[in-house]
C-alpha cells in the first residue's frame, strides 16, 4: 500500500526504530528539532533524545484557550498545533543581516559570506505545517539567502495527523490530515494492543538513505491499511470548517463590509496571530550602532501588519484603524496571497484562533463576511 | 549584485562615494555617487534604490539619473536618514542597494507624444524619462513636461529646465503660491494638462507626485481623451527590503517594491481609491 506515485514501499518501526531514527539523524550531523512539553505547552525545540517527545500528552483547544491534557495512551504525536511553528527555525525571529565598522571617512562591511547555516531535522511536522513550509518557500527561498541555505540542508520527518484539534480545518484548506509529498520521511503513529509502532513512508532519496541506517520491517497490508484508515478518519473529525474555494473573490469583494467594524471592536491588534501563524513572513530591519558610533549592525526581525508603524509613510500610517489592519491581515492571508504567491496563505492549523487573546476565530469571521456579501452584493468602492 | 539575483548580496549595501552634491532647493539635494564596490546594475528610469547612511539607517529613494558610471539620487530631507543623506559632502560614503522595482518603460511612448506630469520632488524619478527621451528625441512626436511645485523655491531641477527646453522639450511650470519674482503660472498642475495635449489618443503619459496629485492628473488626462492604458503612475508605500520579502509595501494584491513603484493607471485606480488598503 504505497503512497500514490511513490517508488518506495512503506516500512514499520517500533519505539527502538524511532530511537534509531533520532540517532541516525544526529549521527548524520542533523540538529533534531521536535515537540516537547515546556511551560505548559507543547513547544518545538532541539531534542536531546526521543524521551523528550511529549509521550502521553494531548491538548485541548478553543478560541483563546490552550491546555495540555493527559491522553489515555502513550502517543508521542497525539497533539495538534502548539504556540510555535517551524518557521522560528527556518525564518528566525531575529537575525543579523550584516555588520559594518567605520573606516576612516567611510565604512567597511564585515565579510560574513561564510556563515554556516545549521542542518536541521524536523521531527513531527504535521501536514498543515508541511504545507506552511512550502508556502514560506514561495516567499523566502530565494537563491543565495540564508533561508535557502537552511532549507536546502533541511530533513523533514512528517507525522500524519490522526488527532485533529478543536480549532483545526486543514481538510477545508486542502493541506491535511495526510501528507502526500514534501517530506523525506513520513510517520503514521499506531498505538494499540500494547504495541507502539509507526508506519514509515519514504519521500526522498535522503529519506531512504536514513531508513537504511535503522532497523525496520516491511509494512504488512493490514497494518498499512489501518494506518491509512486512521488518517482518513481524522479528516472527518475537524473542529472547524471554512468554505475555501472562492475566498480570494470574497475577500476582494468585502472591502467595505460592516463585519470589519465588528471584528475591530474585539481585536486588540496585538499581533499574536501573525506570530503564531506558520506562514506569516513579514519582517522589518533595525539599524543600530554601539556607543562609540563606530560599529553598525542591521538586524532583521519578525514584524506584524498589526503594528501601527508597519505601513508608515510620510509621517503617518496608511492603516491607522484596527479595522484596516485586521482586514489587511485576513484579506492578505486568504485573498491577495494568491495574487502574490500563487496560493492561499492559510493552511488551516488553527493557531491564530487558539492564540488570539480574545478568541477571534477566522472561520467565523469568514462566515460572517460571506453572509453579509451574499445578502448585499457590494457595489464596489467609489473613488 | 542584482535585485533579482543573489539574495544576501541584494541585502548588503554596495559602497558609493559622494562625487558631487547640488542643492536643488532649501530641503532637497542631488548627490552624484561613484561606486567603491562592484556597482549596482544600471537602473531603468523609474526604479529605486535603498540608500544607507552609516549608523543612521536606510530609506528608499528613486533614481534621478545614471550616467558615466555615476548614480544620481535626489533626496528631500524629511526624516533622520534623509537629513543625514542630504548633509553628505563630497568624499562621504553611502550604502546603496538595488535597483528595485518596475520602471516607466519609456519605449511605450515611441512614436507618440510623450507627456510627463510631475508634482514637486516627483520630478526626480521622471528626470531619467526626460533625459532618455531627449537623448533620442526623434523617437517621439512632442515631448512635454508639466511641473507643479508648491512655490518657486520648491521647484527641483530648476537649473536644468532651460537645457531641456533647448533640447526639444516643451516645459511648462506652475506653482501653488508665487512670490514677488514669480511671473509664471499659479495653480495646480492639473490645470496645465488640457492645453498640453494635442493628440490625446496618441499620447503616453507618465505621472509622479503626491498620490492625490497623481489621481487628479490621471483623471484629467482621461477626461481629455488619453487612454487609461497609456497612463503610468509611480506609487509609494513603505518600501523596506526591496525584494518582496518583508511585506511592508503591500497595496492590495501588489508588493510595490516588486510589482511597482511604476504601475499602469488602470491597475492603480481601484487600489488607491480604497481607504486604508
Amino acid at each position: 500500500m504505497r503512497l500514490a506515485n511513490s517508488p518506495w514501499s512503506p516500512r514499520l518501526i517500533g519505539m527502538d526504530g524511532l530511537d534509531g531514527l533520532y540517532r541516525a539523524l544526529t549521527a548524520e550531523g542533523y540538529r533534531v528539532i521536535g515537540p516537547a512539553v515546556q511551560d505548559g505547552a507543547i513547544t518545538l525545540r532541539e531534542l536531546s533524545g526521543i524521551a523528550e517527545l511529549p509521550f502521553g500528552w494531548g491538548v485541548s483547544l478553543q478560541p483563546g484557550g490552550y491546555r495540555l491534557r493527559r491522553r489515555d495512551d502513550e502517543a508521542a504525536f497525539g497533539h495538534s498545533a502548539g504556540p510555535q511553528s517551524w518557521k522560528r527555525f527556518l525564518h528566525p525571529p531575529r537575525e543579523r543581516l550584516w555588520s559594518a565598522r567605520r573606516d576612516g571617512g567611510g565604512f567597511e562591511l564585515a565579510d560574513d559570506g561564510g556563515d554556516e547555516q545549521p542542518r536541521y531535522a524536523f521531527l513531527g511536522v504535521r501536514p498543515c505545517d508541511l504545507r506552511a513550509i512550502a508556502i514560506q518557500d514561495r516567499v523566502l527561498d530565494q537563491p543565495g539567502s540564508r533561508y535557502a541555505a537552511r532549507r536546502a540542508r533541511l530533513f523533514i520527518v512528517a507525522v500524519n495527523c490522526t488527532e485533529p484539534g478543536e480549532t483545526c480545518f486543514c481538510t477545508s484548506m486542502g493541506t491535511g490530515p495526510g501528507a502526500a509529498e514534501g517530506f523525506d520521511l513520513s510517520l503514521t503513529e499506531l498505538v494499540a494492543d500494547g504495541a507502539h509502532r509507526f508506519l514509515v513512508d519514504v519521500g526522498s532519496d535522503a529519506g531512504a538513505a536514513i531508513m537504511a541506517l535503522l532497523t525496520s520491517e516491511p509494512a504488512d497490508e493490514v497494518t498499512a491499511a489501518r494506518a491509512r484508515a486512521e488518517v482518513q478518519a481524522a479528516a472527518g473529525r475537524m473542529g472547524r470548517q471554512m468554505q475555501a474555494g472562492d475566498l480570494r473573490e470574497l475577500m476582494a469583494a468585502s472591502h467595505q463590509a460592516a463585519r470589519w467594524d465588528d471584528v475591530a471592536s474585539r481585536c486588540l491588534t496585538c499581533g499574536n496571530c501573525t506570530m503564531a501563524c506558520p506562514t506569516c513572513f513579514c519582517t522589518t530591519v533595525e539599524d543600530s550602532t554601539d556607543l562609540t558610533g563606530d560599529h553598525a549592525e542591521r538586524w532583521e526581525r519578525w514584524d506584524s501588519c498589526f503594528d501601527i508603524d508597519f505601513s508608515y509613510l510620510h509621517g503617518g500610517s496608511i492603516r491607522p484603524s484596527a479595522k484596516s489592519r485586521y482586514r489587511q491581515w485576513l484579506t492578505h492571508k486568504l485573498g491577495t496571497w494568491h495574487d502574490q504567491f500563487g496560493s492561499s496563505g492559510c493552511v488551516g492549523c488553527g493557531r491564530c484562533i487558539v492564540w488570539c487573546p480574545v478568541g477571534i476565530d477566522l472561520t467565523e469571521e469568514v462566515k460572517a463576511l460571506r453572509e453579509e456579501t451574499d445578502q448585499r452584493p457590494e457595489p464596489g468602492d467609489q473613488p | 549584485m542584482t535585485a533579482g539575483g543573489h539574495h544576501s548580496a541584494a541585502m548588503r549595501p554596495a559602497r558609493y562615494l559622494v562625487a558631487g552634491r547640488h542643492a536643488e532647493t532649501y530641503d532637497t539635494v542631488t548627490l552624484l555617487l561613484r561606486p567603491v564596490d562592484e556597482p549596482i546594475e544600471p537602473p531603468d528610469p523609474g526604479q529605486f534604490t535603498m540608500l544607507y547612511s552609516f549608523g543612521v539607517g536606510e530609506v528608499p529613494v528613486s533614481v534621478s539619473g545614471a550616467s558615466g558610471g555615476l548614480l544620481v539620487q535626489t533626496i528631500r530631507a524629511v526624516g533622520a536618514v534623509t537629513r543625514a543623506l542630504c548633509a553628505a559632502e563630497p568624499g562621504d560614503m553611502i550604502g546603496v542597494r538595488g535597483p528595485f522595482g518596475t520602471g516607466w518603460e519609456v519605449h511605450r511612448a515611441d512614436g507618440r507624444d510623450l507627456l510627463v506630469v510631475a508634482g514637486g520632488i516627483g520630478l526626480a524619478p521622471l528626470r531619467p524619462v526626460l533625459l532618455s527621451a531627449l537623448a533620442e528625441r526623434a523617437r517621439y512626436d512632442r515631448v512635454v513636461l508639466l511641473v507643479g511645485a508648491r512655490s518657486p523655491e520648491d521647484l527641483p531641477f530648476a537649473r536644468e529646465l532651460g537645457t531641456w527646453r533647448r533640447r526639444g522639450a516643451d516645459v511648462r511650470i506652475t506653482v501653488d503660491h508665487g512670490d514677488k519674482g514669480w511671473h509664471g503660472r499659479v495653480g495646480l498642475v492639473t490645470a496645465l494638462i488640457q492645453d498640453a495635449i494635442a493628440d490625446p489618443a496618441g499620447t503616453a503619459a507618465f505621472v509622479c507626485g503626491p498620490e492625490i496629485m497623481m489621481r487628479l492628473s490621471a483623471e484629467m488626462l482621461v477626461r481629455c481623451g488619453v487612454p487609461p492604458a497609456a497612463i503610468r503612475v509611480s506609487l509609494e508605500r513603505n518600501m523596506r527590503c526591496g525584494a518582496a520579502l518583508c511585506g511592508h509595501c503591500q497595496l492590495g494584491p501588489l508588493l510595490l517594491c516588486r510589482d511597482g513603484p511604476v504601475v499602469g493607471y488602470a491597475e492603480a485606480v481601484p487600489l488607491v481609491a480604497k481607504k486604508e488598503l
